[in-house]
């Protein structure tokens, strides 16, 4: 929705808290992408899945995702602006 | 081995610790002293009631059974938490402004307060509860069985059943101390939230504690664990995709939608920028829990005896290796994460039975105690019954069941029951649509279908749900298999359950809403609730007090007027019986006001203005929606009001111009008059005077004919003038008759150029045409054009002035209009008298000499408009330039 009197353009710094509350919103997206990678892997028609590699993997996504969120949240939390919480400039 | 009563003794000295912790932050809490209660770190600790004793003994059994599968139990929180931006920001920022004391006030709450899905959402919530409550008391009944030894000092074991009573009783004993020693506003426990953030630190600790035992005491570090893994039997394990996106979505559900996660998420949030940091610390939290799940299994696998459960190998283990103290700390880890989450869950879950079940039940038989008894006793009172019935249906659920099955089973069971609150939480804080109808029904249909397919028969066949109807159906209809609903067959039994119930769920909650429309509360709550970041959206704080007759006063003087107010109240106070101006306060009275009032600014907005100011009844939101209704009425009056004055102001407009039009005539007639009376005086003058002379006689015959030559030309042109004038006052009164027909442009050029080389005969030009571009057929009157052509033409001859005059005539068609331009060499015509030459005798030069009576150009402009086209002054070319437009084929005007 289209709020009047808002600039349609933002200083350098709520600029970037805006993108960075973008990646903040898509961090979960592509999270549940690497997620649930595992289930495209076939296994190779030898043996099964491999537990140690596939475990892995997972712990690396998981690990991945909390340093990327511990990287976000201060920004996010620094200057909370009235105005354009939900906005998307 | 430890003995029995050593075991009880430390169990009872550590609740006593986690007593006296709660209780000194509970001192200092009412100090409000307290700014390191107020710290991420414990927000993000008391989450941890996520992970229960099915955590911290189920995993590893989970682990033993599916590989990685358990995983997903915390992976679906982490994506959530992760993703706090989405959903728990909105949750929190709703919980606070509104004020929300449970998931169950969150939707009665959003979809108008109803009180009827706030009992909905409980009933489903506790039936979801119960069979966790009954995990955590199985957990801690098993971990004693193992963990205590029958000795001779110790007295004998005590059967599960005794055990797990007194620990049912025990908790809720602290519970109830705990959860319900004060009514706050804000349903916020301190004391609560730090005693369970020490137990999360204890559950952490104690299971890492085991992890290193296992990876760094009886394996090689790392490395050794990973090849180990690789050598057992865990070294492959089998990925159902449906079970693993399935399960990632449900624990993702249930983390929003489980009553103590509620509770310590937005409840007890004191500061929602806590939940930037959990965003991340949380997580790590379950990672920390998750990281030695394998490495444990794998070595209870090897080194205990095959047919021990896997369920407790976080507290086998280290007991079959003698480190006692691990094996303690495992087990106090074990009964702080069963606590812990039987606590939170009861406390949560009776804050629901409490506030949506009983208080209803209670003020409908008791109704004259809602106004004035002090209700605050009933409200604890009937926390701590629901407390203590929420644990013993636990302990009920318990026995039943028997505790025998596997750990992780009961846990999902409930997660999925609990996930039914998910369409209505999440489409009531994303979606104005959604309607309590909606909401009702998709509660009602997936709690069904979830208690039909999944938690009836967990039971085992036989036991609620015969084995035959799970077989073949109700009444031998195939497609109402609980496990194979619409013939839907070879799905896994909780996927298939949690997949139906949410889409049914969710469905009708969809087709729910569309179809139906909301109250006026529901949609303020919606309001409030979707856009909780665009402001405040609330009615704002009524003051109350109690009316003075003044204050009446002076409220209907500001709306009836000072005389009117007063003689109004007068008349009332003499009605009274009083003297003076001011009636008492009657109901009478007050009623009488308010019918006058409302035939000023309109029922709804009188009452709601009287009952502002009496402050007897509260002021609903429906009075406020009429007086919204009024307000858009009155505003719709005043829109068309406002209409109508612009259309006077337009029409006034229109009649100003058309005054100054009328006057700026007059001014011309006039001017007109003057001038044809001097330009008709001239010639008659000398009329006159020469043919004085020739009446004297007397004179040469060729003095005579000379004289009567001038007198001759003379009325030539007054002739001429008379011609003109007539022309042009036809023309103007638009009366001109029109002949059209299809004619060559160049033949009427040809035609214009040999009479207008009559005048001034002696010039001679030099005329410079494009035979190719004339050649055009025109539609338009040919004798009109013409003259306007020789009109001009003959201007050029009479005024150009320089030595050899040349004249130029240019013809172009662009689209439907012809466009022809006469351009002499001359002097041009300076730039402010262009705007004058098409005027009534207008001359830029006094001279007479060609007899023109400066009508041409007037004429030619009339001309122009009778054939729809116009006649400009083209300047910048080089001369005198003008350029007649005219439509290509000119149409009959109706």
């Amino acid at each position: 929705m289209k709020r009047p009197g808002l600039p349609l353009f933002l200083q350098r710094r709520p600029y970037r808290r805006r993108r960075k509350i973008d990646a903040a919103r898509l961090l979960p997206v592509f999270g549940a992408f690497l997620l649930l990678l595992p289930m495209l892997w076939a296994p190779t028609e030898d043996k099964a899945r491999g537990t140690v590699h596939d475990g892995l993997y997972l712990f690396l996504v998981w690990a991945g995702l909390i340093a990327v969120a511990r990287l976000l949240a201060p920004s996010l939390t620094a200057e909370e602006q009235p105005d354009g919480d939900e906005g998307n400039r | 081995m430890v003995p029995f009563n050593i075991l009880v003794l430390v169990c009872l000295v550590y609740v006593g610790l986690l007593f006296l912790v709660a209780f000194l932050v509970e001192r200092r809490a009412q100090a409000r002293a307290l700014p390191w209660l107020r710290s991420p770190l414990i927000y993000t600790l008391s989450l941890s009631i996520f992970c229960t004793a099915w955590t911290f003994y189920g995993a590893v059994g989970y682990a033993v059974r599916s590989g990685w599968e358990f995983m997903t139990i915390y992976l679906g929180p982490t994506l959530v938490f992760v993703g706090w931006w989405w959903v728990l920001r909105k949750l929190v920022r709703i919980g606070k402004t509104q004020r929300i004391t449970s998931i169950a006030d969150l939707i009665s709450s959003r979809y108008g307060k109803s009180n009827l899905l706030g009992v909905i959402v409980t009933l489903i919530s506790v039936v979801a509860a119960t069979p966790y409550i009954a995990l955590q008391l199985q957990s801690v009944t098993l971990s004693f069985a193992v963990f205590a030894s029958t000795t001779a000092d110790g007295g004998p074991v005590p059967d599960k059943a005794s055990t797990a009573l007194w620990v049912a009783v025990g908790l809720a004993l602290f519970t109830v101390l705990f959860g319900t020693r004060n009514l706050d506003a804000n349903e916020r426990h301190h004391g609560v939230v730090i005693a369970i953030a020490v137990e999360a630190v204890v559950k952490l600790v104690a299971l890492v504690a085991v992890g290193v035992f296992v990876v760094w005491g009886l394996a090689d570090g790392p490395a050794d664990i990973l090849a180990k893994i690789d050598a057992s039997r865990l070294s492959a394990w089998d990925l159902q995709p449906g079970r693993w996106a399935g399960l990632i979505f449900l624990s993702a559900a249930a983390v929003l939608c489980l009553p103590r996660m509620f509770q310590v998420m937005v409840v007890e949030n004191v500061d929602e920028r806590h939940l930037a940091t959990a965003s991340w610390a949380f997580p790590l939290y379950l990672f920390l829990m998750c990281l030695f799940v394998l490495p444990i299994a794998v070595t209870g696998l090897n080194l205990l005896p095959p047919g021990t459960n896997p369920d407790l190998f976080v507290l086998t283990l280290p007991l079959a290796q003698g480190q006692g103290g691990l094996a303690m700390l495992a087990f106090l880890g074990g009964f702080s994460s069963a606590t812990s989450m039987v606590i939170v869950a009861s406390i949560a879950l009776a804050t629901m039975v409490s506030n949506h079940i009983v208080m209803p039940m209670w003020l409908s038989l008791h109704p004259a105690q809602a106004v004035s008894g002090d209700v605050r006793r009933i409200v604890l009172l009937s926390r701590r019954l629901s407390i203590a019935g929420v644990v013993a249906l636990g302990y009920a659920y318990f026995r039943l069941s028997g505790g025998s099955s596997a750990l992780a089973a009961i846990g999902l069971i409930s997660f999925v029951g609990a996930a039914q609150i998910l369409p209505a939480m999440l489409g009531g804080i994303f979606w104005r649509g959604a309607t309590r109808v909606g909401a009702v029904a998709g509660l009602l249909i997936g709690a069904g279908v979830w208690a039909y397919s999944l938690y009836l028969p967990s039971f085992g066949p036989d036991a609620v749900i015969s084995g035959r109807l799970i077989a073949e159906g109700p009444w031998g209809i195939g497609w109402l298999r609980p496990q194979a609903l619409f013939g839907v067959e070879g799905m896994d039994p909780l996927v298939h359950a949690m997949f139906w119930s949410l889409v049914l769920n969710a469905t009708a909650f969809f087709v729910g809403s569309i179809l139906t429309f909301p109250s006026p509360v529901e949609r303020v709550q919606g309001a409030a609730f979707v856009n909780v970041f665009d402001g405040e959206v609330t009615a704002g704080n009524w003051v109350r007090g109690a009316a003075t007759a003044e204050d009446l006063l002076v409220l209907s003087q500001r709306i009836l007027g000072e005389d009117e107010a007063l003689g109004f109240f007068e008349a009332e106070a003499k009605a009274q019986g009083k003297v003076g101006l001011l009636p008492d306060p009657t109901p009478g009275f007050v009623g009488a006001l308010e019918r006058r009032l409302s035939g000023s600014v309109g029922a709804a907005t009188a009452h709601a203005m009287i009952s502002q100011s009496v402050g007897g009844a509260a002021v609903s939101v429906e009075d406020l929606m009429a007086v919204a209704n009024e307000t858009a009425q009155i505003m719709e009056y005043s829109a068309r009001l406002e209409a109508q004055s612009e259309e006077l102001t337009r029409t006034a407009r229109q009649l100003q111009q058309v005054n100054e039009k009328l006057t700026q005539l007059s001014v011309q007639k006039d001017s007109f008059l003057s001038q044809i009376s001097h330009e008709l005086r001239t010639p008659m003058t000398s009329i006159r005077a020469f043919s004085e002379i020739l009446m004297e006689g007397d004179m040469p015959p060729e003095m005579a004919r000379r004289h009567a030559t001038i007198i001759h030309d003379e009325a030539i042109r007054l002739t001429r003038l008379l011609d003109d004038l007539l022309s042009l006052s036809v023309l103007e009164n638009g009366t001109v008759q029109l002949t059209l027909g299809l004619v060559s442009l160049q033949d009427m050029i040809d035609r214009a150029l040999v009479a207008a080389a009559q005048t001034r005969p002696e010039r001679s030009f030099t005329v410079h045409r494009d035979m190719v571009s004339e050649a055009l057929y025109v539609t338009t009157d040919a004798d009109r054009l013409t003259q306007v052509f020789i009109n001009l033409i003959s201007n050029a001859r009479k005024y150009c002035a320089a030595p050899d005059p040349e004249l130029r005539i240019a013809v172009r068609q662009r689209g439907g209009r012809v466009m022809v331009d006469v351009i002499d060499n001359g002097r041009g015509i300076p730039e402010d008298s262009q705007a004058l030459i098409f005027e009534k005798f207008a001359r830029l030069t006094d001279e007479t000499r060609a007899g023109g009576a400066g009508l041409g150009l007037a004429i030619c402009r009339e001309v122009m408009m009778a054939l729809g086209g116009t006649v400009t002054y083209l300047p910048g070319q080089g001369g005198t330039a003008f350029r007649v437009t005219f439509p290509l084929r000119l149409q009959k005007a109706a």
